[in-house]
């Protein structure tokens, strides 16, 4: 499997696609630690989540491209682009009702009409 | 190739343990909800990087089943949240 050059091409693009989501994931975690309050780490909470998942799953394609794997795959990505962003909108509707957020830090705010 | 795994893992556990530590300390439910969303997306991506590099899709469907399953319940928590629901 290993080529000429010691290493097969694949074996790179699978390193650098699990580093890419790991990264994504050191990212998130740490956005969930560093942001004042909940809308804000609702960025980090999302954006890694759909980023991450697409490097996973092209480099599952990429280790066996068979026609059931990418398919598979696409439904996993296809889902998960589907299901995250409604979340995310549920939370930070609750998240706006409720009050979880701070004022002093909100630059728009489009939701409540101009008093 | 054990250099990426170990830096892989590395990531991975850290931002693991950053969501655990939002989950702890979380001064909210909202927090909390927000931190297992991403504990949930980090295990899926953890076990799509260890599927990559052993070359192997046995654990595919589980990707599948956590993608359409990890959100039911931060959706759940958010709906009951909001006190003012219009729905």
């Amino acid at each position: 499997m290993t080529g000429d050059l010691g290493f097969d091409i694949r074996d790179v693009i699978t390193a650098a696609l699990v580093l890419l989501a790991a990264l994504m994931c050191f990212a998130a975690g740490v956005g969930l630690i560093r942001f004042p309050d909940v809308l804000s780490r609702l960025h980090a909470a999302t954006k890694p989540q759909i980023l991450g998942l697409i490097a996973i799953v092209a480099d599952v394609a990429v280790t066996n491209p068979s026609v059931g794997t990418i398919t598979l795959a696409l439904a996993i990505v296809f889902f998960q682009s589907l299901t995250a962003p409604a979340s995310a909108h549920m939370i930070g509707r609750a998240a706006y009702r409720t009050e979880h957020f701070r004022r002093d830090i909100l630059v728009i705010d489009e939701y409540t009409p101009r008093q | 190739m054990t250099v990426v795994i170990v830096i892989a893992g590395v990531l991975f556990g850290a931002g693991a343990v950053g969501a655990l530590w939002r989950i702890i300390r979380g001064p909210s439910a909202l927090d909390r909800i927000i931190a297992s969303d991403v504990l949930v997306a980090t295990a899926m991506c953890a076990i799509g990087a260890e599927m990559a590099i052993n070359r192997h899709t046995d654990n595919l469907p589980v990707l599948l089943g956590l993608a359409l399953f990890g959100i039911v319940g931060s959706v759940s928590v958010a709906r009951f949240i909001s006190s003012r629901d219009d729905a």
